[in-house]
Protein backbone atom coordinates (compact mmCIF):
# COMPACT_ATOMS: atom_id res chain seq x y z
CA UNK A 1 0.00 0.00 0.00
CA UNK A 2 1.30 3.28 -1.09
CA UNK A 3 0.98 5.86 1.57
CA UNK A 4 -0.56 9.44 0.81
CA UNK A 5 0.20 10.10 3.95
CA UNK A 6 1.85 9.36 7.46
CA UNK A 7 2.52 10.52 10.92
CA UNK A 8 5.48 8.45 13.16
CA UNK A 9 4.72 9.09 16.78
CA UNK A 10 3.44 12.46 16.61
CA UNK A 11 3.74 14.22 19.39
CA UNK A 12 2.50 17.39 21.01
CA UNK A 13 1.86 18.73 24.47
CA UNK A 14 0.17 22.64 25.52
CA UNK A 15 2.01 22.81 29.33
CA UNK A 16 0.90 19.68 31.33
CA UNK A 17 -1.93 18.88 28.42
CA UNK A 18 -0.66 16.20 25.99
CA UNK A 19 -3.00 16.86 22.95
CA UNK A 20 -1.09 14.14 20.74
CA UNK A 21 0.43 11.09 21.89
CA UNK A 22 2.79 9.34 19.62
CA UNK A 23 -0.28 9.09 17.03
CA UNK A 24 0.81 6.86 13.45
CA UNK A 25 -1.67 7.62 11.71
CA UNK A 26 -1.74 6.06 7.89
CA UNK A 27 -3.28 7.35 4.64
CA UNK A 28 -3.43 5.47 1.50
CA UNK A 29 -3.26 7.13 -2.09
CA UNK A 30 -6.82 7.92 -3.12
CA UNK A 31 -7.75 7.07 0.67
CA UNK A 32 -11.50 8.17 1.87
CA UNK A 33 -10.46 8.00 5.43
CA UNK A 34 -12.32 9.67 8.46
CA UNK A 35 -10.49 10.70 11.88
CA UNK A 36 -13.35 10.53 14.34
CA UNK A 37 -13.18 11.33 18.31
CA UNK A 38 -14.94 12.93 21.19
CA UNK A 39 -15.21 16.45 22.20
CA UNK A 40 -11.62 17.38 23.00
CA UNK A 41 -9.53 14.45 21.58
CA UNK A 42 -6.94 16.72 19.88
CA UNK A 43 -8.65 16.49 16.14
CA UNK A 44 -8.26 19.77 15.36
CA UNK A 45 -4.32 20.15 16.95
CA UNK A 46 -3.18 16.56 14.93
CA UNK A 47 -4.63 18.52 11.57
CA UNK A 48 -2.51 21.79 13.02
CA UNK A 49 0.23 19.54 12.82
CA UNK A 50 -0.07 18.06 9.94
CA UNK A 51 -0.06 21.46 7.98
CA UNK A 52 2.43 23.08 10.09
CA UNK A 53 0.67 25.74 11.92
CA UNK A 54 1.71 24.03 14.48
CA UNK A 55 5.00 21.89 15.13
CA UNK A 56 5.32 18.38 17.22
CA UNK A 57 7.48 18.21 20.25
CA UNK A 58 9.07 14.51 18.91
CA UNK A 59 7.27 12.43 15.90
CA UNK A 60 7.69 13.02 12.28
CA UNK A 61 5.06 13.70 8.95
CA UNK A 62 5.84 12.45 5.63
CA UNK A 63 3.59 13.20 2.52
CA UNK A 64 3.95 11.04 -0.59
CA UNK A 65 7.05 9.11 1.53
CA UNK A 66 8.99 12.59 2.01
CA UNK A 67 9.83 14.33 5.38
CA UNK A 68 7.75 17.49 5.84
CA UNK A 69 7.71 18.12 9.57
CA UNK A 70 10.42 21.16 9.05
CA UNK A 71 8.64 22.54 6.17
CA UNK A 72 6.90 26.15 6.57
CA UNK A 73 2.82 25.54 6.12
CA UNK A 74 2.89 27.16 2.74
CA UNK A 75 5.83 24.85 1.50
CA UNK A 76 3.44 21.79 2.44
CA UNK A 77 0.81 23.21 0.79
CA UNK A 78 2.55 23.46 -2.59
CA UNK A 79 3.87 19.85 -2.07
CA UNK A 80 0.10 18.86 -2.58
CA UNK A 81 -1.72 18.88 0.78
CA UNK A 82 -4.76 21.39 1.64
CA UNK A 83 -7.07 21.50 3.87
CA UNK A 84 -10.32 23.46 5.27
CA UNK A 85 -10.98 24.87 7.91
CA UNK A 86 -13.66 23.84 10.95
CA UNK A 87 -14.18 27.89 11.19
CA UNK A 88 -14.46 29.20 7.88
CA UNK A 89 -11.45 30.97 6.64
CA UNK A 90 -12.29 33.13 3.60
CA UNK A 91 -10.81 35.93 2.06
CA UNK A 92 -13.47 39.16 3.23
CA UNK A 93 -11.96 41.42 0.42
CA UNK A 94 -11.96 39.18 -2.38
CA UNK A 95 -14.69 37.56 -4.50
CA UNK A 96 -15.22 33.82 -4.88
CA UNK A 97 -13.61 33.89 -8.35
CA UNK A 98 -10.63 35.68 -7.21
CA UNK A 99 -10.51 33.53 -4.06
CA UNK A 100 -10.21 29.98 -6.29
CA UNK A 101 -8.29 31.42 -8.85
CA UNK A 102 -5.60 32.39 -6.32
CA UNK A 103 -5.06 28.83 -5.20
CA UNK A 104 -4.52 28.08 -8.49
CA UNK A 105 -1.92 30.78 -9.56
CA UNK A 106 -0.25 29.56 -6.53
CA UNK A 107 -0.58 26.39 -7.84
CA UNK A 108 1.18 27.22 -11.20
CA UNK A 109 3.86 29.13 -9.22
CA UNK A 110 2.23 32.16 -10.90
CA UNK A 111 1.99 33.99 -7.38
CA UNK A 112 4.93 36.32 -8.19
CA UNK A 113 3.98 37.49 -11.51
CA UNK A 114 3.30 41.18 -11.48
CA UNK A 115 3.24 42.34 -14.79
CA UNK A 116 -0.23 40.59 -16.33
CA UNK A 117 -3.11 41.50 -15.01
CA UNK A 118 -5.40 38.66 -13.58
CA UNK A 119 -8.00 38.50 -16.72
CA UNK A 120 -4.97 37.93 -19.14
CA UNK A 121 -4.30 34.62 -17.48
CA UNK A 122 -7.59 33.28 -19.22
CA UNK A 123 -6.25 29.67 -18.67
CA UNK A 124 -6.20 30.17 -14.79
CA UNK A 125 -9.34 32.49 -15.19
CA UNK A 126 -11.38 29.75 -16.40
CA UNK A 127 -10.16 26.83 -14.74
CA UNK A 128 -11.35 29.00 -11.44
CA UNK A 129 -14.52 29.78 -13.61
CA UNK A 130 -15.20 26.35 -13.95
CA UNK A 131 -14.45 25.13 -10.84
CA UNK A 132 -17.08 27.77 -9.18
CA UNK A 133 -19.83 26.20 -11.50
CA UNK A 134 -19.02 22.17 -10.07
CA UNK A 135 -19.42 23.86 -6.61
CA UNK A 136 -22.43 25.24 -8.03
CA UNK A 137 -21.05 28.91 -7.12
CA UNK A 138 -21.07 30.21 -10.90
CA UNK A 139 -23.53 32.49 -10.16
CA UNK A 140 -21.91 34.15 -7.05
CA UNK A 141 -18.58 34.82 -8.79
CA UNK A 142 -18.60 38.33 -8.29
CA UNK A 143 -20.72 38.63 -4.96
CA UNK A 144 -18.19 39.82 -1.97
CA UNK A 145 -17.43 36.65 -0.20
CA UNK A 146 -18.25 38.24 3.27
CA UNK A 147 -21.84 38.63 1.90
CA UNK A 148 -22.30 35.13 0.71
CA UNK A 149 -24.97 33.02 2.46
CA UNK A 150 -23.24 30.44 5.23
CA UNK A 151 -23.92 27.55 3.05
CA UNK A 152 -22.21 29.16 -0.21
CA UNK A 153 -19.44 29.76 1.98
CA UNK A 154 -18.55 26.61 3.45
CA UNK A 155 -18.63 24.95 -0.12
CA UNK A 156 -16.05 28.18 -1.41
CA UNK A 157 -14.05 27.03 1.63
CA UNK A 158 -13.50 23.30 0.10
CA UNK A 159 -13.39 25.02 -3.54
CA UNK A 160 -10.61 27.27 -2.20
CA UNK A 161 -8.81 23.65 -0.93
CA UNK A 162 -9.33 21.68 -4.23
CA UNK A 163 -8.34 24.85 -6.47
CA UNK A 164 -4.80 24.05 -5.23
CA UNK A 165 -5.44 20.06 -7.01
CA UNK A 166 -3.64 18.38 -3.50
CA UNK A 167 -3.24 15.03 -3.36
CA UNK A 168 -4.08 15.14 0.00
CA UNK A 169 -6.93 16.93 1.28
CA UNK A 170 -7.94 17.54 4.99
CA UNK A 171 -11.48 17.78 5.48
CA UNK A 172 -11.84 19.71 9.28
CA UNK A 173 -16.24 19.28 9.91
CA UNK A 174 -17.03 20.38 6.16
CA UNK A 175 -20.48 20.30 7.61
CA UNK A 176 -20.44 22.39 10.63
CA UNK A 177 -23.56 24.68 11.14
CA UNK A 178 -24.52 23.49 7.75
CA UNK A 179 -28.79 23.85 7.84
CA UNK A 180 -29.43 20.11 7.58
CA UNK A 181 -31.50 21.03 3.65
CA UNK A 182 -28.04 22.59 2.65
CA UNK A 183 -26.33 19.10 3.95
CA UNK A 184 -26.91 17.09 0.82
CA UNK A 185 -24.91 20.14 -1.27
CA UNK A 186 -21.72 19.81 0.68
CA UNK A 187 -21.93 15.90 1.05
CA UNK A 188 -21.85 14.69 -2.79
CA UNK A 189 -19.30 17.33 -3.19
CA UNK A 190 -17.41 15.51 -1.00
CA UNK A 191 -18.57 12.06 -2.35
CA UNK A 192 -17.84 13.63 -5.64
CA UNK A 193 -13.70 14.62 -5.01
CA UNK A 194 -11.38 13.17 -7.88
CA UNK A 195 -10.63 9.47 -6.59
CA UNK A 196 -7.01 9.95 -6.89
CA UNK A 197 -6.76 12.24 -4.00
CA UNK A 198 -6.66 10.97 -0.48
CA UNK A 199 -9.27 12.63 1.74
CA UNK A 200 -9.10 12.63 5.82
CA UNK A 201 -11.90 13.20 7.17
CA UNK A 202 -12.47 15.01 10.34
CA UNK A 203 -15.95 14.92 11.31
CA UNK A 204 -18.61 14.95 13.99
CA UNK A 205 -21.51 14.22 12.26
CA UNK A 206 -21.48 10.51 12.08
CA UNK A 207 -24.16 9.92 9.24
CA UNK A 208 -21.76 12.01 6.78
CA UNK A 209 -18.99 9.74 7.96
CA UNK A 210 -20.14 5.99 7.72
CA UNK A 211 -21.47 7.72 4.47
CA UNK A 212 -17.78 8.76 3.40
CA UNK A 213 -15.19 6.51 4.98
CA UNK A 214 -13.89 3.16 3.45
CA UNK A 215 -11.57 3.51 6.85
CA UNK A 216 -11.98 5.16 10.14
CA UNK A 217 -9.34 6.36 12.64
CA UNK A 218 -10.68 7.16 16.09
CA UNK A 219 -8.64 9.66 18.27
CA UNK A 220 -9.35 9.96 22.19
CA UNK A 221 -7.52 11.90 24.23
CA UNK A 222 -4.57 12.52 21.82
CA UNK A 223 -4.08 8.86 20.86
CA UNK A 224 -5.12 6.17 18.06
CA UNK A 225 -8.00 3.59 19.75
CA UNK A 226 -8.80 1.99 16.97
CA UNK A 227 -8.57 2.32 13.12
CA UNK A 228 -10.11 0.06 10.88
CA UNK A 229 -13.20 -0.60 8.27
CA UNK A 230 -16.28 1.48 9.55
CA UNK A 231 -18.61 -1.54 10.52
CA UNK A 232 -14.95 -3.18 12.67
CA UNK A 233 -15.52 0.19 14.15
CA UNK A 234 -18.83 0.94 14.66
CA UNK A 235 -18.93 -2.73 16.33
CA UNK A 236 -15.53 -2.08 18.84
CA UNK A 237 -16.58 -1.97 22.19
CA UNK A 238 -13.21 0.68 23.39
CA UNK A 239 -15.14 2.69 20.55
CA UNK A 240 -18.75 2.51 22.13
CA UNK A 241 -16.83 3.11 25.61
CA UNK A 242 -14.99 6.68 24.74
CA UNK A 243 -18.42 7.66 23.19
CA UNK A 244 -20.40 6.77 26.05
CA UNK A 245 -22.95 9.73 26.76
CA UNK A 246 -22.68 11.03 23.38
CA UNK A 247 -24.51 10.58 20.01
CA UNK A 248 -24.46 6.58 19.61
CA UNK A 249 -22.55 5.48 16.42
CA UNK A 250 -23.71 4.52 13.42
CA UNK B 1 -16.82 35.70 -18.12
CA UNK B 2 -13.40 36.53 -19.40
CA UNK B 3 -15.09 39.08 -21.14
CA UNK B 4 -16.25 40.71 -17.83
CA UNK B 5 -12.56 40.54 -16.64
CA UNK B 6 -11.69 42.08 -19.01
CA UNK B 7 -13.92 44.88 -18.90
CA UNK B 8 -12.75 44.97 -15.07
CA UNK B 9 -9.61 45.92 -15.38
CA UNK B 10 -9.84 47.96 -18.60
CA UNK B 11 -8.92 51.72 -18.18
CA UNK B 12 -12.43 52.76 -17.30
CA UNK B 13 -13.54 56.93 -18.41
CA UNK B 14 -13.23 57.82 -14.78
CA UNK B 15 -9.46 57.51 -15.26
CA UNK B 16 -9.40 59.09 -18.06
CA UNK B 17 -10.76 62.05 -16.44
CA UNK B 18 -8.79 62.16 -13.27
CA UNK B 19 -5.59 62.23 -15.38
CA UNK B 20 -6.72 64.70 -17.61
CA UNK B 21 -7.86 66.87 -14.95
CA UNK B 22 -4.18 66.47 -13.25
CA UNK B 23 -2.60 67.46 -16.28
CA UNK B 24 -4.17 70.07 -17.15
CA UNK B 25 -4.41 71.44 -13.55
CA UNK B 26 -0.45 73.21 -13.88
CA UNK B 27 -2.18 74.40 -17.86
CA UNK B 28 -4.98 76.24 -16.25
CA UNK B 29 -3.12 77.55 -12.64
CA UNK B 30 0.26 78.26 -14.20
CA UNK B 31 0.91 80.63 -10.79
CA UNK B 32 0.89 77.20 -8.56
CA UNK B 33 2.90 74.98 -10.00
CA UNK B 34 5.38 75.03 -7.08
CA UNK B 35 2.02 73.87 -5.29
CA UNK B 36 1.07 71.17 -7.51
CA UNK B 37 4.38 70.02 -7.48
CA UNK B 38 4.92 69.68 -3.77
CA UNK B 39 1.15 67.51 -4.07
CA UNK B 40 2.48 65.33 -7.14
CA UNK B 41 5.24 64.49 -4.33
CA UNK B 42 3.24 64.09 -1.63
CA UNK B 43 0.86 62.04 -3.56
CA UNK B 44 3.75 59.67 -4.97
CA UNK B 45 4.24 58.99 -1.07
CA UNK B 46 1.13 58.29 -0.14
CA UNK B 47 0.94 55.87 -2.72
CA UNK B 48 3.49 54.18 -1.62
CA UNK B 49 1.80 53.89 2.01
CA UNK B 50 -1.21 52.67 0.49
CA UNK B 51 1.11 49.20 -1.59
CA UNK B 52 1.64 48.62 2.36
CA UNK B 53 -1.62 49.86 4.06
CA UNK B 54 -3.86 49.32 1.36
CA UNK B 55 -3.00 46.16 -0.29
CA UNK B 56 -0.70 44.43 1.74
CA UNK B 57 -2.19 45.57 5.39
CA UNK B 58 1.05 46.76 7.08
CA UNK B 59 0.50 49.92 8.94
CA UNK B 60 3.57 52.39 9.27
CA UNK B 61 4.33 55.26 11.12
CA UNK B 62 7.33 55.22 10.56
CA UNK B 63 7.36 55.73 6.47
CA UNK B 64 9.13 59.14 6.13
CA UNK B 65 12.38 56.78 6.76
CA UNK B 66 12.29 55.88 3.21
CA UNK B 67 11.17 59.44 2.22
CA UNK B 68 14.35 60.95 3.77
CA UNK B 69 16.81 58.14 2.67
CA UNK B 70 15.47 59.10 -0.88
CA UNK B 71 15.86 62.90 -0.60
CA UNK B 72 19.12 62.50 1.49
CA UNK B 73 20.76 60.26 -1.44
CA UNK B 74 19.14 62.00 -4.18
CA UNK B 75 21.00 65.40 -2.74
CA UNK B 76 24.29 63.96 -1.42
CA UNK B 77 24.41 62.54 -5.22
CA UNK B 78 23.73 66.05 -6.77
CA UNK B 79 26.05 67.82 -4.24
CA UNK B 80 28.91 65.47 -5.49
CA UNK B 81 28.61 65.24 -9.16
CA UNK B 82 25.65 63.38 -9.68
CA UNK B 83 23.75 65.67 -11.07
CA UNK B 84 22.16 64.39 -13.13
CA UNK B 85 17.90 64.17 -12.28
CA UNK B 86 17.03 60.78 -13.49
CA UNK B 87 20.19 58.65 -12.50
CA UNK B 88 19.77 60.11 -9.08
CA UNK B 89 16.50 59.41 -9.16
CA UNK B 90 16.77 55.58 -9.65
CA UNK B 91 20.00 55.54 -6.91
CA UNK B 92 17.77 57.54 -4.19
CA UNK B 93 15.06 54.97 -4.81
CA UNK B 94 17.54 51.87 -4.70
CA UNK B 95 19.19 53.04 -1.88
CA UNK B 96 15.58 53.20 0.00
CA UNK B 97 14.69 50.11 -1.19
CA UNK B 98 17.73 48.30 0.03
CA UNK B 99 16.90 49.98 3.40
CA UNK B 100 12.92 48.91 3.08
CA UNK B 101 14.13 45.23 2.44
CA UNK B 102 16.82 45.09 5.41
CA UNK B 103 13.93 46.73 7.63
CA UNK B 104 11.12 44.75 6.10
CA UNK B 105 12.21 41.63 8.40
CA UNK B 106 10.47 43.41 11.47
CA UNK B 107 7.67 43.91 10.24
CA UNK B 108 6.50 40.40 9.24
CA UNK B 109 4.81 39.35 12.04
CA UNK B 110 3.30 41.22 15.14
CA UNK B 111 -0.10 43.31 15.75
CA UNK B 112 -1.08 46.61 13.81
CA UNK B 113 0.23 48.01 17.59
CA UNK B 114 3.54 46.41 17.00
CA UNK B 115 4.15 47.36 13.64
CA UNK B 116 3.48 51.19 14.19
CA UNK B 117 5.84 51.06 17.15
CA UNK B 118 8.96 49.26 15.16
CA UNK B 119 8.45 51.28 12.19
CA UNK B 120 8.31 54.84 14.13
CA UNK B 121 11.24 53.63 16.01
CA UNK B 122 13.11 52.73 13.01
CA UNK B 123 12.38 56.63 11.92
CA UNK B 124 13.38 58.10 14.31
CA UNK B 125 16.58 56.53 14.42
CA UNK B 126 17.54 57.55 11.00
CA UNK B 127 16.94 61.10 11.90
CA UNK B 128 18.48 61.08 14.68
CA UNK B 129 21.50 59.39 12.92
CA UNK B 130 21.02 62.16 10.76
CA UNK B 131 21.11 64.53 13.21
CA UNK B 132 24.24 63.20 14.10
CA UNK B 133 26.40 62.49 11.12
CA UNK B 134 25.95 66.34 10.17
CA UNK B 135 29.35 66.60 8.59
CA UNK B 136 27.89 64.56 5.64
CA UNK B 137 23.71 65.83 5.86
CA UNK B 138 24.47 69.04 6.74
CA UNK B 139 22.47 68.45 10.46
CA UNK B 140 19.78 71.09 11.58
CA UNK B 141 21.58 74.09 8.70
CA UNK B 142 19.91 71.36 5.95
CA UNK B 143 22.09 69.91 3.12
CA UNK B 144 23.32 72.78 1.28
CA UNK B 145 25.18 72.77 -2.61
CA UNK B 146 22.43 70.32 -4.35
CA UNK B 147 22.49 71.73 -7.60
CA UNK B 148 20.96 69.39 -10.61
CA UNK B 149 21.91 69.25 -13.90
CA UNK B 150 18.83 70.02 -16.36
CA UNK B 151 16.33 67.34 -17.02
CA UNK B 152 16.83 65.15 -19.96
CA UNK B 153 19.98 67.77 -20.62
CA UNK B 154 17.62 70.03 -21.93
CA UNK B 155 15.11 71.17 -19.44
CA UNK B 156 16.68 73.54 -16.62
CA UNK B 157 15.11 73.80 -13.18
CA UNK B 158 13.68 77.09 -13.12
CA UNK B 159 12.68 79.10 -10.69
CA UNK B 160 8.70 78.86 -11.24
CA UNK B 161 9.06 75.53 -10.84
CA UNK B 162 7.52 74.60 -14.23
CA UNK B 163 10.18 71.69 -14.72
CA UNK B 164 10.14 70.62 -11.40
CA UNK B 165 5.98 70.27 -11.70
CA UNK B 166 6.33 68.61 -15.38
CA UNK B 167 8.97 66.37 -13.29
CA UNK B 168 7.61 65.28 -11.10
CA UNK B 169 3.77 65.08 -12.03
CA UNK B 170 5.57 62.23 -14.63
CA UNK B 171 7.57 60.25 -12.59
CA UNK B 172 4.41 60.47 -10.66
CA UNK B 173 1.90 58.74 -13.41
CA UNK B 174 4.64 56.54 -14.54
CA UNK B 175 5.35 54.90 -11.27
CA UNK B 176 1.21 55.32 -10.62
CA UNK B 177 1.12 52.79 -14.14
CA UNK B 178 3.43 50.40 -12.68
CA UNK B 179 1.60 50.20 -9.21
CA UNK B 180 -1.50 49.39 -10.93
CA UNK B 181 -0.29 47.08 -12.87
CA UNK B 182 1.04 45.56 -10.28
CA UNK B 183 -1.80 45.58 -7.53
CA UNK B 184 -3.56 43.65 -10.28
CA UNK B 185 -1.34 41.14 -10.95
CA UNK B 186 -1.38 37.47 -9.36
CA UNK B 187 1.14 39.27 -7.43
CA UNK B 188 -1.31 41.89 -6.57
CA UNK B 189 -4.08 39.45 -5.38
CA UNK B 190 -1.94 36.74 -3.34
CA UNK B 191 -1.06 40.23 -1.59
CA UNK B 192 -5.04 41.24 -1.12
CA UNK B 193 -4.84 37.51 0.28
CA UNK B 194 -2.60 37.62 3.02
CA UNK B 195 -4.28 40.96 4.00
CA UNK B 196 -7.51 39.26 4.01
CA UNK B 197 -6.24 36.41 5.35
CA UNK B 198 -2.70 35.21 6.11
CA UNK B 199 -3.91 31.71 7.70
CA UNK B 200 -5.54 31.01 4.96
CA UNK B 201 -3.25 32.38 1.99
CA UNK B 202 -0.61 30.39 3.77
CA UNK B 203 -2.60 27.06 3.61
CA UNK B 204 -3.37 27.92 -0.36
CA UNK B 205 0.87 28.24 -0.87
CA UNK B 206 0.98 31.81 -0.35
CA UNK B 207 4.51 32.20 0.85
CA UNK B 208 3.02 35.30 3.01
CA UNK B 209 6.39 36.65 4.46
CA UNK B 210 8.19 36.84 0.80
CA UNK B 211 5.46 38.56 -0.49
CA UNK B 212 5.55 41.02 2.51
CA UNK B 213 9.15 41.63 2.32
CA UNK B 214 8.64 42.05 -1.74
CA UNK B 215 6.32 44.90 -1.21
CA UNK B 216 8.05 46.35 1.80
CA UNK B 217 10.98 46.84 -0.69
CA UNK B 218 8.75 48.00 -3.39
CA UNK B 219 7.06 50.83 -1.50
CA UNK B 220 10.19 51.78 0.52
CA UNK B 221 11.90 52.54 -3.63
CA UNK B 222 8.29 54.49 -3.97
CA UNK B 223 8.77 56.77 -1.27
CA UNK B 224 12.25 56.70 -1.88
CA UNK B 225 11.72 58.54 -5.17
CA UNK B 226 8.95 60.61 -3.94
CA UNK B 227 11.95 62.14 -1.23
CA UNK B 228 14.51 62.35 -4.12
CA UNK B 229 11.70 64.45 -6.11
CA UNK B 230 11.77 67.17 -3.19
CA UNK B 231 15.16 66.99 -3.06
CA UNK B 232 15.87 67.68 -6.43
CA UNK B 233 13.10 69.97 -7.16
CA UNK B 234 13.94 72.21 -4.39
CA UNK B 235 17.57 71.92 -4.90
CA UNK B 236 17.52 71.49 -0.61
CA UNK B 237 17.26 69.02 2.06
CA UNK B 238 16.92 69.46 5.58
CA UNK B 239 16.10 66.87 8.74
CA UNK B 240 12.60 67.89 8.19
CA UNK B 241 12.24 65.41 5.17
CA UNK B 242 12.87 62.22 8.23
CA UNK B 243 10.52 64.06 10.54
CA UNK B 244 7.75 62.10 12.75
CA UNK B 245 5.38 64.58 11.18
CA UNK B 246 5.96 63.68 7.65
CA UNK B 247 5.46 59.66 8.28
CA UNK B 248 1.92 60.79 10.21
CA UNK B 249 0.76 63.39 7.84
CA UNK B 250 1.01 60.79 4.56
CA UNK B 251 -0.84 58.25 7.02
CA UNK B 252 -3.09 60.58 7.42
CA UNK B 253 -3.25 62.21 3.63
CA UNK B 254 -3.98 58.66 2.66
CA UNK B 255 -7.10 58.05 5.01
CA UNK B 256 -8.85 61.66 4.09
CA UNK B 257 -8.48 60.23 0.16
CA UNK B 258 -9.17 56.22 1.34
CA UNK B 259 -6.70 53.10 1.08
CA UNK B 260 -6.73 50.12 -1.36
CA UNK B 261 -7.77 51.83 -4.23
CA UNK B 262 -4.73 53.33 -5.17
CA UNK B 263 -5.87 56.92 -5.89
CA UNK B 264 -7.08 57.76 -2.25
CA UNK B 265 -3.25 58.88 -1.63
CA UNK B 266 -3.43 61.49 -5.00
CA UNK B 267 -6.77 62.62 -3.85
CA UNK B 268 -5.92 62.71 -0.47
CA UNK B 269 -2.79 64.75 -1.08
CA UNK B 270 -4.75 67.61 -3.23
CA UNK B 271 -7.05 67.74 -0.70
CA UNK B 272 -4.37 68.04 2.61
CA UNK B 273 -2.10 70.15 0.38
CA UNK B 274 -4.85 72.66 -0.92
CA UNK B 275 -6.27 72.78 2.26
CA UNK B 276 -3.11 73.82 3.63
CA UNK B 277 -2.37 76.53 1.36
CA UNK B 278 -5.72 78.00 1.49
CA UNK B 279 -5.95 77.96 5.16
CA UNK B 280 -2.76 78.75 6.12
CA UNK B 281 -3.51 82.26 4.15
CA UNK B 282 -6.57 82.66 5.67
CA UNK B 283 -5.27 81.29 9.71
CA UNK B 284 -1.54 80.75 9.10
CA UNK B 285 -1.23 79.59 13.08
CA UNK B 286 -4.21 77.69 13.08
CA UNK B 287 -4.45 75.60 9.96
CA UNK B 288 -3.96 71.86 11.47
CA UNK B 289 -6.86 72.56 13.51
CA UNK B 290 -9.19 72.05 10.27
CA UNK B 291 -7.05 69.80 8.57
CA UNK B 292 -8.19 68.01 11.95
CA UNK B 293 -11.33 68.52 12.50
CA UNK B 294 -11.77 67.26 8.46
CA UNK B 295 -9.92 63.92 10.03
CA UNK B 296 -12.22 63.20 12.90
CA UNK B 297 -15.40 63.86 10.55
CA UNK B 298 -14.35 61.66 7.87
CA UNK B 299 -12.99 58.64 10.47
CA UNK B 300 -16.08 59.01 12.52
CA UNK B 301 -18.83 59.34 9.81
CA UNK B 302 -17.48 57.33 7.30
CA UNK B 303 -15.73 58.59 3.83
CA UNK B 304 -19.18 56.75 2.18
CA UNK B 305 -21.82 58.62 3.77
CA UNK B 306 -19.90 62.45 3.85
CA UNK B 307 -19.75 61.64 -0.17
CA UNK B 308 -23.33 60.72 -0.37
CA UNK B 309 -23.84 63.86 1.70
CA UNK B 310 -22.07 65.91 -0.28
CA UNK B 311 -23.83 64.24 -3.16
CA UNK B 312 -27.26 65.30 -1.99
CA UNK B 313 -26.94 68.47 -0.68
CA UNK B 314 -25.74 69.04 -4.54
CA UNK B 315 -28.69 67.29 -5.57
CA UNK B 316 -31.42 69.24 -3.80
CA UNK B 317 -29.10 71.96 -4.52
CA UNK B 318 -29.13 71.80 -8.25
CA UNK B 319 -32.84 71.02 -8.14
CA UNK B 320 -33.47 74.48 -6.51
CA UNK B 321 -32.12 76.85 -8.96
CA UNK B 322 -33.56 74.56 -12.04
CA UNK B 323 -36.95 75.90 -9.87
CA UNK B 324 -37.70 72.54 -9.04
CA UNK B 325 -39.13 71.36 -6.28
CA UNK B 326 -37.56 69.69 -3.30
CA UNK B 327 -38.97 66.62 -2.28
Amino acid sequence: MSLALETVALCKSFGALAATREVSLRVARGARHALIGPNGAGKTTLINLLTGVLRPDAGRVLLGGTDITELAPHTRARRGMTRTFQINQLFAGLTPLESVALAIFERHRFGRHWWRPLASHTAVMDEAAALLQRFGLANAAHTPVATLPYGRQRLLEIAVAIAGQPHVLLLDEPAAGVPEDERHEILSIVKGLPGDVAVLLIEHDMDLVFSFARRISVLVDGSLLVEGAPDEVAGDPRVRAAYLGEAPLG
Amino acid sequence: MAADWVRRIAVNHREWVFWIVAIALPLLFPGKLLLINEIAILALFALSLDLLLGYAGIISLGHAAFFGVGAYAAGLLAKHGLAEPLVGLLLSAAAAAVLGFLTSFLVLRGSDLTRLMVTMGIGLMLLELANRFDTITGGADGLQGVVMAPLLGLFAFDLAGRTACAYSMAILLVLFLLARRLVRSPFGLSLRAVKANRLRAVSVGVPADTRLVTIYTIAAAYAGAAGALLAQTTQFVSLDVLDFHRSADVLLVLVLGGSGYLYGGLIGAAIFKVMQDWLAAQTPQYWQFWIGLLLVVIVLAGRERVAVAIRRRWTALTRRFAGEPTP
